[in-house]
C-alpha cells in the first residue's frame, strides 16, 4: 500500500492504494471519479485520457505514485473550472459536443474531450487535419468521428466569433441548438 | 400498403405527411412540428460530456466483491473434473462456482438453448467460461483462478466449417437424438420461382465466389455486470446489455427464480452494436455469486475477454450466380452460402435465414434461391453485429451487380435504377415493402460525389464505387412466440408540469431515449426539458424487447405516440370541459394550451395539466406497439419480415497504392432513406457511425483465429479499429420517404447505412485499377496479391497512364 497526495482538479487529496495501481484505478475506485473510463487498460484506446500538467496522458499507463505533485485534470474538472472562471453551464467544448451529437454512447468522450481541450489550448483555431491528428489516440467506435470534428470546429469557431461550417446533412446554415450559455430563457419561443 | 395515406404533392422526392397515420388520426399538429425534425440535444448528452453519466463499472456498492472467470485453454475438450478447493482456501476468496451450480442450458433463441453459464461437460473454444471466483479484489480473484485445477480430456477440434461438415464424427454439440446432424447448426433452403429457367433465359449469367472474413463489434466499453440480492431475496442485476428483457428471462430460467423476483437494469451503455445482445456468462456468474455470498458482486471483463465473448459477424463463403438480360433487367439469383458459426448457436437460426431473406431489395429479381448452412466450429461464437446476417451477402451481391453492369455495358447506378423494386410492392420472397426512397438515395450520392463527371475518369489508382442496400426496421419475429406487445410505454404527467416516460427500450448510444422525449414533447406541446425518460429497468418500465434488429425508434416510437396521444386527449378534454367548448377547439403546443378559435384564451401547459389532474385524478397513460401480420406464407417466411424497410446507397472514393497494396479511402457519401429524420443530427450520427464501421471491416479489421483456435490478437492494437486519421470524410445525406406506419413516418437509421460500404470499396477499387476484390478483408497484403495476380503493378501504372483506357 502506498499513501499518496494527489492534486486532482485543483483539490489536494490524500489516498492510499496498492503500490501497483495506476492513476486510472485510483481515480475510479478510490476517489470515485468514474468519469475517466477504462476501455482496454493497456494504452490502446484512449478512453482513460486525463490531463497531467496540461498534457493529455493515458491514466491507465500512469503509475499513481508517479503522479504525486502534478496537476491532474479529469473530465469532472472542466465544468467547475469553467464556472469558477465566471462562465455559465458546462465548458463550451463539452457543450459543443452535446450540441453536435458527438456523444453517442459517450464512453470514449471524456478522454476525447480532454485531448480536444488540450488541442484548443495550444491551437485555438485548428484545421480539420490538426484535429484528426490530435484525436488519433482516442478511439471512438460510435460516431465515425465526423460529429466530434464538427464539435471541435464549432467550439473553435464560436470562440473566434466565426460561423461554423454547416454539415452535409444540413447544407444551408447552422442547424445546431444554441449554446447553454446562450439558451433562450424559459417561455421564449424555441 | 394503404396508398391513400400518401396524398399530397411531392417535393424534392419527398412525400408530404398525410392527414392521418396508423394511430387513427393524423398528428394533431399536422406536419408543423415543434421538436421533431430538429437537431435537438440528447437526453443524456451533457451527463456524458461532463463525466456524470453512470455506466455499469461506475457502480460501487458497499461491501462489493469482485469476480473473475476461468477460461478454457483448449479449443475442444471434455471436462473430467474440477477441483476448486485450493482456490477456495485462498484468503480473501468468498466463493467459487462451476457449471454444476447452474446446469440449466439457455440460448437467446428459445429453440436453440445450447449454452451453459459455465461449461458443464465440455468446453468448445479457447476462452470458453469454466468457473468463476468472487473475492475481495480483482487481484485475489485472479490469483484464485490460477489455483483451480481442471482435468481436461482434449478432443480434436474444427476450425474450418468445411472440415466440420466433412468430419461429423468430431461433433461439437452432441445430438444423440439426431445422429446425422453432425456439426450443422442450421440449414435453410428456399426457392422462389424457377431460378434455373430464369438463368437459362438470361443473356448473361455471371458466377462468382466471395468471402467474408468475420469481424467483431469492439465497443469501447467492455462487458460488465453487478449483482445484489436484497435480504428478502430480490436479485438486482445491473448489466451492460442491450436486451434487459431477454436477460431477465434467461436469469429466471437458469437460476430457477421467479421473474418477479428479479430486476434487471441497464445503466448507461458504452456501445454495443449487437455485441451485448445475448445473455452472457458474467451476468449469470455475478448473480449466482451474489446469491451464494450475500454480498454485491461485480465482474468487469478485460478487453481480451471481450474478444472471446465475441458474437461478431459470421465468416461466410458465398457463391452467387445471377442472370441479366441485355436490357439490364435481372432474371434470377442463385446463392449458396456456408456460414462459420463458431461454437454456439446464439442468434444463428436467424442469421441463417437473414443471409438469404434480406437480399430481395432494393433491386428486384423475379426468381431467387438460397441455400445457407451454418456450421459449428471451435471458435468464439458468432452472432449479430450491426446489419445482422445481411452485410456478408450484400457485399457479394453488390459486387456481382457491378460485374453485371459491366457485362451489359450499363452504368452501375443506372443498373440499380432500372431494377429498382418500387414502393408499395412485395419482394420475391413475399415481404411487404411500403415506403422506398432508394431512388432518392441513388440521386443524392450520384450528385454529391460528382459521379457522372468523375467515375472512370479519375487518374489511375483512384476510383469511385457505388452500392445499395435494404434493411429491416424491426421484425415481427418476437424471438419467443407470444401475443403481447413488442413495445410498451407508460407516461406519468403531474401538476409540476413534468412528464416522465417509462420505456423498456435500451438506449445503447443510438439515442432512443431522446427519441422518446422528442415524441412526448411534440405530442403534449411541452418543452423537451420538461420531459424525463426512465429506461431499461424491468421493475419500473413496461416490457420492450430490446435494442436489436433496428426496432427501437419504429416500435418504441409508435408506442410512445400511442400513449402520449391518449394523455393529450385527457388534457384537452379537461380544458374543453372547463371552458365549455368542443374538444377539437383545444390545442396543445409550444408550452401552451389554447382555444383555436379564440387565441386570447390561452393557459400554460402546466395550468392545463392541473385542470386535467383535478378532473381525472392522477394522470397517466400507457401505449404499445405490435407489428401487423407480415411475412411470406412458408416456413421461415416471417423471418426478415419487417413493418418497414430502410434503404441506403453509398459512393466511396478510394485510392489504391499499387506498390504497397494499401487502400486509402478519401470520401464516403452515404444517402439513407430513414423515412423521416426525427432528429437529423442523430440520424446523421448513425449514418456516419455505420459507414465508418463498414469501411473499417473492409480495409482494416480482421477477427483472426489462428490454426490452433487461438485468437491472434485480442487487443485494440492488433484488432485495428480506425482512428480519426484512418477514417475518410463521411458525408451523410438524409433522404426522407415518410413511411406510412413509422412514427411520423420514421424508419431505422442505425444498421442499414453500414451495408453498402464494403462492396462500394470493392467497386471503387475496380474503377481505380481494374481489379475485382471478391474476398474480404482488403488488407494491403491481400490487395497486393490480387494486384500481382492481375498483373497490375508500378509498371502497369505507367503503361496505363494517362487515359482511362484500362478496361
Ligand atoms: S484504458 Fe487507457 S488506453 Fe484504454
Ligand atoms: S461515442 Fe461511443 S465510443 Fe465514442
Amino acid at each position: 500500500m502506498a499513501s499518496l497526495l494527489l492534486n486532482v482538479n485543483g483539490d489536494q487529496l490524500e489516498v492510499t492504494a496498492p503500490d501497483h495501481w495506476t492513476l486510472l484505478e485510483v481515480l475510479r475506485y478510490r476517489l470515485g471519479l468514474t468519469g475517466s473510463k477504462q476501455g482496454c487498460d493497456k494504452g490502446d484506446c484512449g478512453a482513460c485520457t486525463v490531463q497531467i500538467d496540461g498534457e493529455p496522458q493515458l491514466a491507465c499507463l500512469a503509475l499513481a505514485t508517479l503522479c504525486e505533485g502534478r496537476a491532474i485534470t479529469t473530465i469532472e474538472g472542466l465544468m467547475p473550472a469553467h464556472l469558477r472562471a465566471g462562465g455559465k453551464g458546462p465548458d463550451p467544448l463539452q457543450d459543443a459536443f452535446d450540441r453536435c451529437g458527438a456523444l453517442q454512447c459517450g464512453f470514449c468522450q471524456p478522454g476525447m474531450l480532454l485531448s480536444a481541450k488540450a488541442l484548443l489550448e495550444r491551437s485555438p483555431d485548428p484545421s480539420r487535419d490538426e484535429i484528426r491528428h490530435a484525436l488519433a489516440g482516442n478511439l471512438c467506435r460510435c460516431t465515425g468521428y465526423t460529429q466530434i470534428f464538427q464539435a471541435v470546429e464549432l467550439a473553435a469557431a464560436e470562440a473566434q466569433g466565426r460561423a461554423p461550417t454547416p454539415p452535409a446533412w444540413h447544407p444551408d446554415g447552422n442547424p445546431w441548438m444554441p449554446a447553454c450559455s446562450k439558451a433562450p430563457a424559459k417561455g421564449e419561443s424555441r | 400498403m394503404d396508398a391513400r395515406l400518401f396524398e399530397g404533392p411531392r417535393e424534392r422526392g419527398i412525400t408530404l405527411m398525410a392527414a392521418r397515420d396508423q394511430h387513427g388520426v393524423g398528428a394533431p399538429f399536422g406536419d408543423r412540428f415543434q421538436v421533431v425534425g430538429r437537431a435537438e440535444r440528447k437526453v443524456d448528452g451533457l451527463a456524458k460530456a461532463t463525466g456524470q453519466a453512470v455506466y455499469t463499472d461506475d457502480i460501487q456498492l458497499p461491501g462489493m466483491l469482485h469476480a473473475k472467470i476461468l477460461r478454457s485453454p483448449h479449443a475442444h475438450a471434455r471436462i473430467r473434473s474440477i477441483d476448486t478447493s485450493k482456490a477456495l482456501a485462498l484468503p480473501g476468496v468468498h466463493a467459487v462456482i462451476t457449471g454444476r451450480d447452474m446446469p440449466i442450458k439457455y440460448g437467446v433463441i428459445p429453440w436453440t438453448p445450447d449454452e451453459n453459464a459455465l461449461a458443464l461437460e465440455k468446453v468448445r473454444f479457447i476462452g470458453d467460461e469454466v468457473a468463476a471466483v468472487a473475492a475481495l479484489d480483482e487481484d485475489t480473484a485472479n490469483a484464485a483462478l490460477r489455483l483451480i485445477e481442471v482435468d481436461y480430456e482434449v478432443l480434436p477440434a474444427h476450425f474450418d466449417p468445411k472440415d466440420a461438415l466433412a468430419k461429423p464424427e468430431v461433433q461439437i454439440h452432441e445430438t444423440p437424438e439426431k445422429p446425422d446432424r453432425g456439426n450443422v447448426s442450421k440449414h435453410v433452403r428456399l426457392e422462389f420461382g424457377d431460378v434455373d429457367q430464369a438463368l437459362e433465359d438470361a443473356d448473361v449469367v455471371l458466377e462468382g465466389h466471395y468471402r467474408f472474413h468475420g469481424s467483431t463489434h469492439a465497443p469501447i466499453e467492455p462487458h460488465c455486470a453487478v449483482a445484489q440480492v436484497s435480504p428478502d431475496g430480490v436479485l438486482t442485476l445491473w448489466s451492460a446489455t442491450q436486451i434487459t428483457h431477454y436477460v431477465h428471462r434467461a436469469l429466471a430460467r437458469v437460476l430457477e427464480l421467479k421473474e418477479s423476483r428479479i430486476r434487471v437494469i441497464q445503466p448507461c451503455l458504452g456501445g454495443a452494436f449487437g455485441g451485448k445482445s445475448d445473455p452472457f456468462a458474467l451476468e449469470f456468474a455475478v448473480a449466482k455469486l451474489a446469491m451464494v455470498t450475500g454480498r454485491p458482486v461485480k465482474m468487469l471483463w478485460t478487453r481480451e475477454e471481450v474478444f472471446y465473448a465475441h458474437r461478431g459477424r459470421h465468416p461466410m463463403q458465398l457463391h452467387y450466380r445471377s442472370g441479366i438480360r441485355r436490357d439490364g433487367k435481372l432474371t434470377g439469383v442463385d446463392a449458396k452460402i456456408l456460414i462459420d458459426g463458431g461454437s454456439y448457436s446464439s442468434f444463428g437460426l436467424v442469421t441463417t435465414y437473414y443471409s438469404g431473406q434480406l437480399l430481395t431489395g432494393p433491386v428486384h429479381f423475379p426468381t431467387y434461391r438460397f441455400d445457407s448452412t451454418r456450421v459449428f466450429t471451435n471458435k468464439p461464437p458468432c452472432g449479430p453485429k450491426r446489419g445482422h446476417g445481411s452485410v456478408q451477402p450484400r457485399f457479394a451481391f453488390e459486387v456481382q451487380l457491378d460485374e453485371l453492369a459491366e457485362a451489359v455495358a450499363l452504368d452501375p447506378i443506372e443498373l440499380r435504377r432500372r431494377n429498382w423494386q418500387g414502393e408499395h410492392t412485395h419482394t420475391v420472397n413475399g415481404q411487404r415493402i411500403t415506403s422506398n426512397g432508394f431512388l432518392g438515395c441513388l440521386d443524392e450520392v450520384e450528385r454529391a460525389s460528382g459521379w457522372r463527371e468523375r467515375r472512370g475518369k479519375l487518374p489511375f489508382g483512384r476510383g469511385l464505387g457505388v452500392a445499395g442496400s435494404m434493411y429491416i426496421s424491426g421484425t415481427n419475429y418476437a424471438i419467443y412466440p407470444n401475443d403481447m406487445p413488442q413495445a410498451g410505454i407508460q407516461i406519468k404527467l403531474d401538476r409540476s408540469g413534468l412528464a416522465t416516460v417509462f420505456t423498456g427500450g435500451n438506449d445503447i448510444g443510438q439515442g432512443s431515449n431522446s427519441v422518446c422525449r422528442a415524441i412526448v414533447a411534440e405530442e403534449l406541446g411541452l418543452d423537451p426539458d420538461d420531459v424525463r425518460v426512465v429506461a431499461a429497468d424491468t421493475d419500473l418500465c413496461p416490457v420492450d424487447l430490446g435494442a436489436y434488429s433496428s426496432r427501437v425508434t419504429f416500435m418504441v416510437g409508435n408506442a410512445t405516440i400511442d400513449a402520449a396521444r391518449k394523455l393529450r386527449r385527457l388534457v384537452t378534454g379537461a380544458v374543453a370541459k372547463k371552458w365549455s367548448v368542443p374538444e377539437n377547439r383545444i390545442f396543445m403546443g409550444r408550452g401552451e394550451v389554447f382555444d383555436l378559435e379564440d387565441r386570447s384564451r390561452a393557459i400554460t401547459s402546466r395550468e392545463a395539466i392541473q385542470i386535467a389532474e383535478a378532473l381525472h385524478d392522477t394522470l397517466g397513460a400507457t401505449g404499445s406497439y405490435n407489428t401487423p401480420k407480415l411475412g411470406g406464407d412458408y416456413r421461415g417466411g416471417t423471418i426478415g419480415a419487417s413493418p418497414a424497410y430502410s434503404f441506403t446507397a453509398h459512393v466511396v472514393e478510394a485510392e489504391v497504392d499499387v506498390e504497397t497494396g494499401r487502400i486509402h479511402l478519401h470520401n464516403c457519401w452515404v444517402a439513407h432513406d430513414c423515412g423521416r429524420a426525427l432528429n437529423p443530427m442523430l440520424v446523421a450520427g448513425q449514418m456516419e457511425g455505420s459507414a465508418y464501421m463498414g469501411l473499417a471491416e473492409a480495409v482494416m479489421e480482421v477477427h483472426d483465429i489462428n490454426r490452433f483456435g487461438l485468437h491472434a490478437g485480442p487487443s485494440l492494437l492488433d484488432y485495428r479499429i480506425p482512428t480519426s486519421v484512418d477514417t475518410p470524410e463521411l458525408h451523410a445525406l438524409i433522404v426522407e420517404s415518410l413511411d406510412p406506419e413509422g412514427p411520423y413516418g420514421a424508419k431505422e437509421a442505425g444498421e442499414g447505412p453500414l451495408h453498402p460500404a464494403l462492396p462500394a470499396i470493392s467497386n471503387a477499387v475496380y474503377d481505380a485499377v481494374g481489379v475485382r476484390l471478391r474476398e474480404l478483408p482488403f488488407t494491403p497484403a491481400a490487395v497486393l496479391r490480387a494486384l500481382r495476380a492481375a498483373g497490375v503493378g508500378p509498371k502497369a501504372r505507367a503503361a496505363q497512364q494517362p487515359e482511362g483506357a484500362r478496361r
